[in-house]
C-alpha cells in the first residue's frame, strides 16, 4: 500500500433526500496527474470538500502516506500539505499578490511586525520557480483572470504540498495559459508531487493525466490509465450509454446579411475598429486569447459598455445601442460570460428569472402584471429548453449549473431577439447539457436569428460554428471558414497583435 | 362554497405534501428537522411562550382589570403596530435592495413638525401659533404637500445612491444629519422660537384620531389608512413591474442591469416611495402625538428597521414579503406592550428588544448559509 500518496477508501456522504457519496475509492500516485470526471453533479467536488474537511464525511477512511488522517477544516489538510486551487478564486482583491499567499501566516520580525522584505523575497523564489512573471506587489484586482490564478497555485505551492487539488483551472483560462499551466503540473509531477485534476475538458484530461478516474451519480465508476482511453471511452463511462456525437449535425443554412458592425470602437475597453457582418440563419463564433476584446465586443454591441465610435446596423437600419433597454427593444439578446455574477437571480425563483427581461409584456391595463401570462410564458421556457427543476416557484440558486443557463436562455428566447450574443454559453456544464444548448443554437439559427458566439474552448467553436471571426488584444485579426480552418491557424491569427 | 373553501384545500395538500417528506425522512433526519424547526421559528415559539406567561399573570393577579389577551388590549396592540408599519414598509423596499434608510425618522419628524405647524388652531384660540396670521390650509392639501416634501427628500436619497453607487449606510446618515438642521431652522421659524409644536385643529384631529365603532370597539381612523397603506404597498410589491424590478435589483443589480432592467431608476423610485410612506406616516403621526418637538421621529428609523429584519427581509438582498414586515411590526409592537403588562422597567425592555433583534438575524442568516 505504501506507494500511494493518497488513498481514500469507501467515502460515502449524506445529505438529506441524496446520497451524494456512496462508496468513492481515490488513489493517487506520488509522481503522477491523477484526473477526476464527472458530470455535473457527479460528486466530484463533494468528495474533495470531504477530503479537506469542508464536509464530514459519513463514513469511509483517507490515509496520507498510509497513515489515517481526519481533517477538520482546509487549514489543517494544508499544514500536512495537502492544497486545493479552487475554481472560484476565493482572494482578497484589494491587497497584494503576496499578502494573499502569506495570508494567516505572515513572516514575523523579531519584533513581531509583518516582515515585508522577507514575505517579498519567499514570493519571488516560488514565482521564479514556476516562473510566473507576476509582480509580488501588485494588487490581485489590477491582475487578470489567469494571473489571479497562477497566484492561487503559487500560494498551494508555498505550502510545500505534495498533493495538489486543482478544481477546473482552465474554465477560465486560455489555450497559450492552459500551456503555461501545464508546464507548472509538469514541474510538479516531476517533483513527485501528487496531483489532483477535475476538470470538464476531455482532450485536456487525455493530455495531461496519467490515470483517470471516472464518477457518476455520487459513485466510483472507473479508474484507468490515460494511455488506454479515448475520448468514446470516457464519455461513455461519464454518460453510462454511447454519445456518438458531441456535436449536434449541423441543418442551419446562412441566408441574407443581418447585422453589419463598422469600425466599433469602445470608450473605456480595448476594443479598436472592428468590423464585421453576421447572415441570419448564421452561427457566427469568436475565438481569441483572455483579453483579446470578445467579451468586450459583445458587452459594447449591446450597449452595456460605452461605445466610442463606429455604426451597427441591423437589417440595413442603423440602430444605436446605447443602453441594454434600448438593446433589447432592437431584438439584441445577451446572455453573459459570469454566469453567477452577471446572469442569475440566486434567490429569486425560476419564474422571475425567466420573465425578468421580458417583464414589460406582461403588464395588464398599464398597472399590474398578469401572474398567468407570466406561468405560460415560465412552462413555454422550461418544456422548450428542458429546464430540470421541481418547480416554477423554486429558487435559481438550488438548479445545476447547466439548469440555470437554460433558464438564462429562455429569458432571452421570451423577448424573441433576431440577434443573439452568447458569451461562452457552456461554461462550466456537463457535456449532455452541452449537447442540448448546442442543439438549441442551431435550432435557432435555422429559424432564421443570427447567433453570435464567444468560446475560449476551440473544438467547439469548429463542431458548432459557420464561420469564426479571431480577435486578437482589442482588434480582428481574421475571419476563417469553420468546415476547412484548423486550430493551428486561429492560434496564429490570435497571437498576431499580442 | 367552493370559492370559500378553495384556499383551505391548498394549505391542506401542502400539509400532506410536507407530511409525506417528513414520514420519507430516517430517525435521525426527523431529529434534525424537529432542530431545525425549533430554531427558525424560534422568534414564534419565545412569542407564544411570552404571550401565554403575560396572560396567566394577569389572569391571576386581581390589579390588573383586563387580561393581557382581552380585545381592549389587542386593539391597542394592533393601533400602536398601524402607526408603526408606515415607516416599515417604506424601509422595507430599502433593505431589499440590500440598503438601510438612517435618514427615515428624521424625514417623518419633518413631515410632522409642517403638518403640525400648518394645522394649528386660530391665533385667536390659541396664542402661540407658529404663523399667526396664516389660516389652516385644507387637510388634503397638507397630506399631500408633506408626501412631497419627504418624496423630494427620498429621490435626494435615491439619486446619490444611485448615481454615485454610494452605500445607503452613507447617504442617509449624511441627509439625517441634514434634515435635523433644516429641523431646527423650522422650528425658530415665525413666532415659534423652538417651543414644542402644539394647538392642533379639531378637523385635524379628527381625521387621523376619530373613531369607527365595529362590534362596540372604537378604531381610530388611521388603522383603517394603515390597511390601505399595506394593500397599496403589497400590490406595488408583487404585481407591477416596478416590484419586479425591485426585487431584481436587490438580488443581483448586474444581472438586472444586463436583462434590460434601468437600475438607477428602480433605485430612486424604491427610495421616492419610502419617503412618500415616511411623509404620510409624519401627518398621522403629529396629530397623534399632538405635541411635537424636535426630536420628533428621533430613531424611529431603528425600530422600523428592526420590524423589516424580524419579518424576514434579508440584508442580504431581493427577499423579503409584506406579510414579513407587517408580522415583525406586530410582534414588536407584542414584545413591548407585553413588557410593560409586566412593568419592566424600560432600561431593560431596551436589552430584550435588543436580543430579540440580534436572534432574529442570526436565524435568518442561517438560512443563507449552506449546510454543511
Amino acid at each position: 500500500m505504501g506507494d500511494y500518496l493518497l488513498e481514500m477508501r469507501h467515502i460515502t456522504k449524506e445529505f438529506p433526500g441524496v446520497r451524494a457519496l456512496d462508496d468513492v475509492h481515490l488513489a493517487i500516485r506520488p509522481g503522477t496527474v491523477h484526473s477526476l470526471m464527472g458530470e455535473n453533479g457527479a460528486g466530484k467536488s463533494t468528495l474533495m470538500k470531504c477530503l479537506f474537511g469542508i464536509y464530514v464525511k459519513d463514513s469511509g477512511t483517507i490515509l496520507l502516506d498510509g497513515r489515517e488522517v481526519d481533517f477538520r477544516s482546509p487549514r489543517q489538510a494544508l499544514d500536512s500539505g495537502v492544497a486545493m486551487v479552487h475554481q472560484e478564486l476565493n482572494q482578497v482583491h484589494t491587497r497584494s499578490v503576496m499578502e494573499n499567499i502569506w495570508l494567516g501566516r505572515f513572516p514575523k520580525t523579531k519584533l513581531g511586525s509583518v516582515d515585508h522584505r522577507e514575505m517579498y523575497r519567499r514570493t519571488k523564489e516560488i514565482f521564479d520557480d514556476l516562473a510566473i512573471g507576476v509582480d509580488p506587489k501588485a494588487v490581485i484586482r489590477t491582475l487578470s483572470v489567469s494571473q489571479r490564478q497562477m497566484v492561487e497555485i503559487a500560494k498551494a505551492v508555498s505550502f510545500n504540498s505534495r498533493i495538489l487539488v486543482f478544481d477546473e483551472p482552465t474554465s477560465s483560462l486560455a489555450e497559450t495559459e492552459v500551456e503555461q499551466l501545464f508546464g507548472i503540473i509538469r514541474m510538479l509531477r516531476e517533483r513527485g508531487c501528487g496531483i489532483v485534476y477535475i476538470s470538464h475538458k476531455m482532450n485536456e484530461i487525455l493530455r495531461i493525466s496519467d490515470e483517470v478516474t471516472v464518477m457518476r451519480d455520487g459513485k466510483w465508476v472507473a479508474t484507468t490509465p490515460a494511455g488506454e482511453l479515448t475520448m468514446e471511452i470516457l464519455i461513455r463511462q461519464m454518460v453510462g450509454r454511447e454519445i456518438t456525437n458531441v456535436y449536434p449535425e449541423k441543418t442551419n443554412v446562412p441566408g441574407e446579411v443581418v447585422l453589419e458592425v463598422e469600425g466599433l470602437t469602445a470608450t473605456y475597453l480595448n476594443l479598436r475598429d472592428v468590423s464585421f457582418t453576421a447572415r441570419r440563419g448564421e452561427i457566427l463564433g469568436f475565438a481569441g486569447l483572455v483579453g483579446a476584446g470578445r467579451t468586450e465586443l459583445m458587452e459594447t454591441l449591446f450597449g452595456v459598455a460605452t461605445k466610442k465610435s463606429g455604426t451597427v446596423s441591423k437589417g440595413g437600419r442603423i440602430v444605436n445601442n446605447r443602453n441594454s433597454t434600448v438593446a433589447m427593444r432592437n431584438g439584441f439578446a445577451l446572455i453573459t460570460e459570469e454566469r453567477r455574477q452577471t446572469g442569475i437571480f440566486g434567490v429569486l425563483d425560476v419564474m422571475e428569472n425567466t420573465t425578468v427581461a421580458n417583464i414589460r409584456a406582461y403588464v395588464k391595463n398599464r398597472l399590474y402584471l398578469s401572474d398567468r401570462d407570466m406561468r405560460k410564458d415560465t412552462d413555454w421556457a422550461v418544456e422548450t429548453l428542458k429546464v430540470k427543476t421541481p418547480s416554477q416557484k423554486t429558487k435559481l440558486r438550488s438548479l445545476s449549473g447547466g439548469n440555470q443557463q437554460k433558464v438564462i436562455v429562455g429569458r432571452w428566447l421570451l423577448t424573441k431577439p433576431d440577434v443573439l450574443l452568447l458569451d461562452e454559453p457552456t461554461r462550466g456544464i456537463d457535456v449532455g447539457a452541452k449537447y442540448e444548448i448546442y442543439q438549441l443554437m442551431i435550432d435557432l439559427a435555422k429559424s432564421g436569428k443570427a447567433v453570435l458566439m464567444v468560446s475560449s474552448e476551440m473544438p467547439e467553436l469548429l463542431g458548432v460554428c459557420d464561420r469564426i471571426i479571431v480577435m486578437s488584444n482589442g482588434r480582428i485579426a481574421g475571419e476563417v471558414d469553420a468546415r476547412r480552418t484548423s486550430q493551428e491557424e486561429i492560434l496564429t491569427l490570435a497571437a498576431k497583435y499580442v | 362554497m367552493y370559492v370559500l373553501l378553495k384556499p383551505f384545500k391548498k394549505l391542506f395538500a401542502r400539509l400532506m405534501e410536507k407530511k409525506r417528506a417528513f414520514d420519507a425522512l430516517d430517525a435521525r433526519d426527523k431529529k434534525r428537522y424537529w432542530g431545525d424547526f425549533l430554531l427558525n421559528n424560534a422568534i414564534y415559539i419565545v412569542l407564544v411562550i411570552l404571550v401565554i406567561y403575560v396572560e396567566i399573570v394577569t389572569l391571576t393577579n386581581a390589579k390588573f382589570a383586563t387580561t393581557f389577551l382581552s380585545f381592549e388590549s389587542i386593539i391597542d396592540i394592533m393601533k400602536k403596530a398601524a402607526s408603526a408599519s408606515f415607516l416599515a414598509l417604506g424601509v422595507g423596499g430599502i433593505i431589499v435592495l440590500t440598503g438601510t434608510d438612517l435618514s427615515a425618522g428624521r424625514i417623518m419628524g419633518l413631515s410632522m413638525l409642517v403638518s403640525a405647524s400648518l394645522l394649528q388652531k386660530p391665533f385667536a384660540e390659541y396664542t402661540s401659533k407658529m404663523f399667526p396670521d396664516m389660516a389652516a390650509p385644507p387637510i388634503v392639501l397638507v397630506i399631500l404637500l408633506v408626501m412631497a416634501v419627504s418624496c423630494v427628500i427620498g429621490i435626494f436619497n435615491g439619486f446619490f445612491v444611485a448615481k454615485f453607487s454610494l452605500h445607503p449606510f452613507i447617504v442617509t446618515l449624511a441627509t439625517q444629519l441634514m434634515l435635523y438642521g433644516l429641523i431646527l431652522i423650522y422650528m425658530s421659524m415665525g413666532n415659534n422660537g423652538g417651543a414644542p409644536i402644539a394647538g392642533l385643529t379639531e378637523e385635524y384631529k379628527q381625521v387621523v384620531k376619530g373613531t369607527l365603532t365595529i362590534f362596540n370597539v372604537a378604531i381610530p381612523y388611521y388603522v383603517f389608512y394603515a390597511i390601505v397603506a399595506i394593500a397599496v404597498m403589497w400590490f406595488i410589491w408583487n404585481k407591477t413591474t416596478f416590484g419586479k424590478c425591485m426585487y431584481a435589483v436587490g438580488a443581483n443589480p448586474e444581472a438586472a442591469n444586463v436583462s434590460g432592467v434601468n437600475v438607477m431608476k428602480t433605485i430612486v423610485f424604491v427610495f421616492a416611495l419610502a419617503g412618500i410612506l415616511y411623509g404620510f406616516s409624519g401627518f398621522i403621526e403629529a396629530a397623534r402625538v399632538g405635541s411635537n418637538n424636535a426630536s420628533a421621529g428621533l430613531n424611529a428609523e431603528l425600530d422600523a428597521i428592526a420590524a423589516c429584519v424580524i419579518g424576514g427581509v434579508s440584508f442580504t438582498g431581493g427577499t423579503g414579503k409584506i406579510s414579513g414586515i407587517i408580522t415583525g411590526v406586530i410582534l414588536l409592537q407584542i414584545i413591548t406592550v407585553a413588557l410593560q403588562w409586566l412593568n419592566v422597567s424600560t432600561n431593560l425592555q431596551y436589552i430584550i428588544k435588543g436580543a430579540i433583534i440580534l436572534m432574529a438575524v442570526a436565524i435568518d442568516m442561517r438560512k443563507y448559509l449552506a449546510k454543511k
